[in-house]
This record gives structure tokens, C-alpha cells and sequence, in this order.
């Protein structure tokens, strides 16, 4: 019997094949990955300074561990170059394989700006965190290294700032927005934000785009649009994702902003999945591990001959900003948003023209009430 | 009643609940049995649901 062949050992990945096992105890499954197949929680990334890990520490299995564990054939080191749904087979390391059914968990990659040119990016000062072995470059250029710059003000960028000046780094943000996590949180609640951040050391250029960047001697420099000049030994660019298309595309599937798959994330392909940062479900793209996991469930159980279509609960994101504890469900668009606060501790509900609610942004001492404000909420 | 209190650990980002110290910031007192832990609750860490945990042997 042909096996359930799974590209990509991420928590997408993984998460499908130990679903699929606890489901179904004897289908053939093959994970393959581009890297090690290390076993690791991409989350734990932007935490691991403060909590004084290693990467080594944040390694959870090695690629045998996993393989032993959910008894798959796990095969690191695997280049997927060609996939052909009519025969149902793809192209790996030059060989072909057959599968059964096909899921693509294979991720994004961080957006390059245009001022990330090859030469500064063969540099090696200037780089892009998206995987524990991008980790490793990162934390290998760090030791030894005062002054960094973030460039970018969302999640990644504010969580990786957060670390990094609790491990005593001098830390700059910058952003073309007026605020960090413009998108996901109301403006009062993100100027709390700030305000917590810049208290615990963080330095911020917001409102500024990148004009480029000058590779000095021993620092870079950020040259703003304005003229002005911010230098950092190391700089994280961390502006957002792209999903990985090109297996997709060279497939012949549907994509849009990320592989399009439906509720039960199926391609426009037969026997084709995909989930997980390289796919767009019912036409959203949720880059975050929650909806991954439930993505996971649903699809071990159609896998395993039960089709269960993703059905998300309300899946508020717990942003990891120490000096600001923050859990945030971003509202549908049209939600009005009343925010109140007691100095750091900010209480801001999103209600629909109904007054159902819809999304909120929890700060401080009230990310406590996540739980119970979460069973509040309309779904859709 | 022997109170040996377990620990339980997310599969996802390795956040760890223990029993004995509970989750006192989110409403859990400490001796607050996982059983007990409603099955709505998720990771403080990273939000993966109850049934992504694993007990771990000590």
C-alpha cells in the first residue's frame, strides 16, 4: 500500500503524522524535510534568550526519536524538486516516490525587503529567523554582540526585542507603522504596549520606512527614509511571511496569497492536503500554531477515512512580551473596539453592530480572564 | 490520600502545568487536578488545547 507521504517536519508536519497514528496504527507514513527533521516548538524562538536556552535545549527529538515514536519512516536531508498529481508520485533527492495521499506542510519564508540585498544578506549581520537552524546562525552571531536592531514591529519583532533586552542587549525597533502590532491590536492598547517595552529598555524608530542599509566596517547602518541612521552589530529583519509556493505552483494546484485548500484542506488537487503556514483554509491565512492544530486533527481523521472539516473555536494569540503580557483575538473588519485601562493593565473588547462580541486585547494582569472572555465570544 | 501531584507538559512549546502549584494568575489554585481543568482550557504559552499535553514520568 502506497503511503501518506508529508512534506515539511514543522509543528504542521508533525502534528499530522502523530495525529494520524493515534487514529490509525499501521498506514504507512513518510515524512520528509529539507533540514535535520529535528523535533522543535518554532514559538519557543522568540523566548529562548530570557529562559536561558541553548538551541540545543529547544531540540524536543531528534528525526529517529520521532520516527521510533509514531513508527514513520522520517527522511531528513529530502529535497522535494517535482510533484505529479495524476501519477501520484513526487520527486525527492532525484528518485521518485509514490504516495497515497500527499500533505504539504512545508511553511513560509520571512519576506525580503528590497534593501535585503544578496550582498548584505552574504554578510552575514543582517539576518532572517524562521527555523531553529536560522536560530542557531542568529544566536551563533549574537554571543559577543551589543547593539541589535529589529526591523519590524509585529509579533516576531516585538517578541524577539523582549528578549533581547532582558538578556541585556541595547535593542532598536523599527517599523513603517506608527505603533508595534498595528495589525493585530486597537491603537490604545498597542501605545501601552510601547510605552511597556520602551520602560524595559526598548528603543523605537516607528513611522519610518528603510532606505538601505551601509555595511560598515564593524556595525551596519539603517539609513531611515528620513536621513536619520540607526546602527546595529546585528540587525533581524522579521517584516512578515511568504508562503512557500513553488512545489504548488510547479504542480499545476490553485494558489492565492498561500496554497488554497477548502475546510477540509483538500487542494484543487485529488489526494493533495495542505495546512499550516503555507495554506490559506477557506480562503484565511492563519500563520499561528493554534489553528495549525486543529488543522491537524481534522485532517488525520479525513486521512483516516472519517472526513472532518476544520471547524476554529475562537483562538485568541498569546504574544510572548514579558514587560507587556498580551493575549489578543484580532476582531472580523467593522468590529468597534472600547478600551479601557488601569495604567498597564488594558481591558479592550470588539463588538459587531449587534453588540455581539467579536475579538479582544488583553494586557497585564487581565490576560487572566482570557478563558472566560474566549467562551464569549460569537463565532462566525 | 497519597498527594502525589503530576506534572503535565504541552507537546507544542513545552510549557509545563503542574498540579501542585496550579496556575494561580489564571484562576487555578494550587492541588488543582488536571482532571479538574476545564477541557476548554488551553496553553497559556502558545494556546494548544488540553488534549496536546502529555504527563511527564518523573
Amino acid at each position: 500500500m502506497e503511503p501518506i507521504v508529508i512534506v515539511g517536519t514543522g509543528l504542521a508536519g508533525y502534528g499530522v503524522a502523530r495525529e494520524l497514528r493515534k487514529m490509525d496504527a499501521t498506514v504507512p507514513i513518510v515524512l520528509l524535510s529539507r533540514d535535520g527533521a529535528e523535533q522543535y516548538a518554532k514559538p519557543n524562538l522568540s523566548a529562548a534568550l530570557a529562559a536561558g536556552h541553548t538551541p540545543e535545549r529547544l531540540v524536543q527529538a531528534s528525526a529517529e526519536d520521532v520516527a521510533n515514536k509514531l513508527r514513520a519512516d522520517v527522511r531528513p536531508f529530502s529535497v522535494v524538486t517535482a510533484i505529479d498529481p495524476e501519477a501520484r508520485t513526487l520527486t525527492v533527492n532525484g528518485t521518485a516516490l509514490k504516495y497515497r495521499d500527499l500533505v504539504l506542510a512545508v511553511g513560509a519564508d520571512p519576506l525580503r525587503p528590497p534593501f535585503l540585498t544578496a550582498e548584505v544578506a552574504a554578510d552575514g549581520r543582517v539576518l532572517q529567523v524562521n527555523d531553529l537552524a536560522d536560530y542557531r546562525r542568529w544566536r551563533d552571531r549574537l554571543a559577543g554582540v551589543q547593539r541589535v536592531v529589529v526591523i519590524g514591529a509585529g509579533l516576531i519583532g516585538v517578541e524577539f526585542a523582549s528578549d533581547l533586552v532582558a538578556a541585556g542587549k541595547t535593542v532598536t525597533v523599527v517599523d513603517m507603522g506608527t505603533q508595534p502590532l498595528g495589525r493585530l491590536l486597537p491603537p490604545e492598547a498597542a501605545e501601552v504596549m510601547r510605552g511597556q517595552l520602551q520602560a524595559a529598555g526598548v528603543q523605537w524608530r516607528l513611522g519610518q520606512g528603510i532606505a538601505q542599509l551601509n555595511l560598515g566596517p564593524d556595525a551596519v547602518e539603517v539609513v531611515l527614509q528620513d536621513g536619520q541612521q540607526v546602527t546595529g552589530e546585528l540587525i533581524l529583519v522579521a517584516i512578515g511571511l511568504s508562503p512557500r509556493l513553488d512545489l504548488a505552483r510547479q504542480a499545476g494546484l490553485k494558489t492565492a496569497r498561500a496554497i488554497v485548500v477548502d475546510a477540509h484542506l483538500a487542494t484543487s488537487a485529488p489526494h493533495i492536503y495542505a495546512l499550516g503556514d503555507c495554506a490559506e483554509v477557506a480562503g484565511q491565512w492563519l500563520p499561528y500554531v493554534a489553528p495549525l492544530l486543529h488543522g491537524a486533527k481534522a485532517l488525520a481523521a479525513t486521512l483516516s477515512g472519517q472526513p472532518m472539516a476544520v471547524a476554529y473555536p475562537p483562538m485568541p494569540v498569546i504574544v510572548k512580551t514579558p514587560p507587556c503580557p498580551t493575549v489578543v483575538l484580532t476582531p472580523p473588519q467593522g468590529s468597534i473596539w472600547q478600551t479601557t485601562h488601569e495604567g498597564a493593565n488594558v481591558r479592550a473588547l470588539a463588538h459587531d453592530a449587534f453588540g455581539g462580541l467579536r475579538g479582544f486585547a488583553l494586557m497585564g494582569a487581565n490576560v487572566a480572564d482570557r478563558t472566560t472572555l474566549a467562551r464569549q465570544v460569537v463565532s462566525t | 490520600m497519597a498527594d502525589d501531584f503530576k506534572t503535565f507538559r504541552c507537546i507544542v512549546c513545552g510549557f509545563e502545568y503542574s498540579e501542585a502549584a496550579g496556575l494561580p494568575d489564571e484562576g487555578i489554585a494550587p492541588g488543582t487536578r488536571w482532571a479538574d481543568i476545564p477541557g476548554d482550557w488551553c496553553c497559556p504559552d502558545c494556546g494548544s488545547a488540553k488534549e496536546d499535553f502529555d504527563m511527564v514520568e518523573i
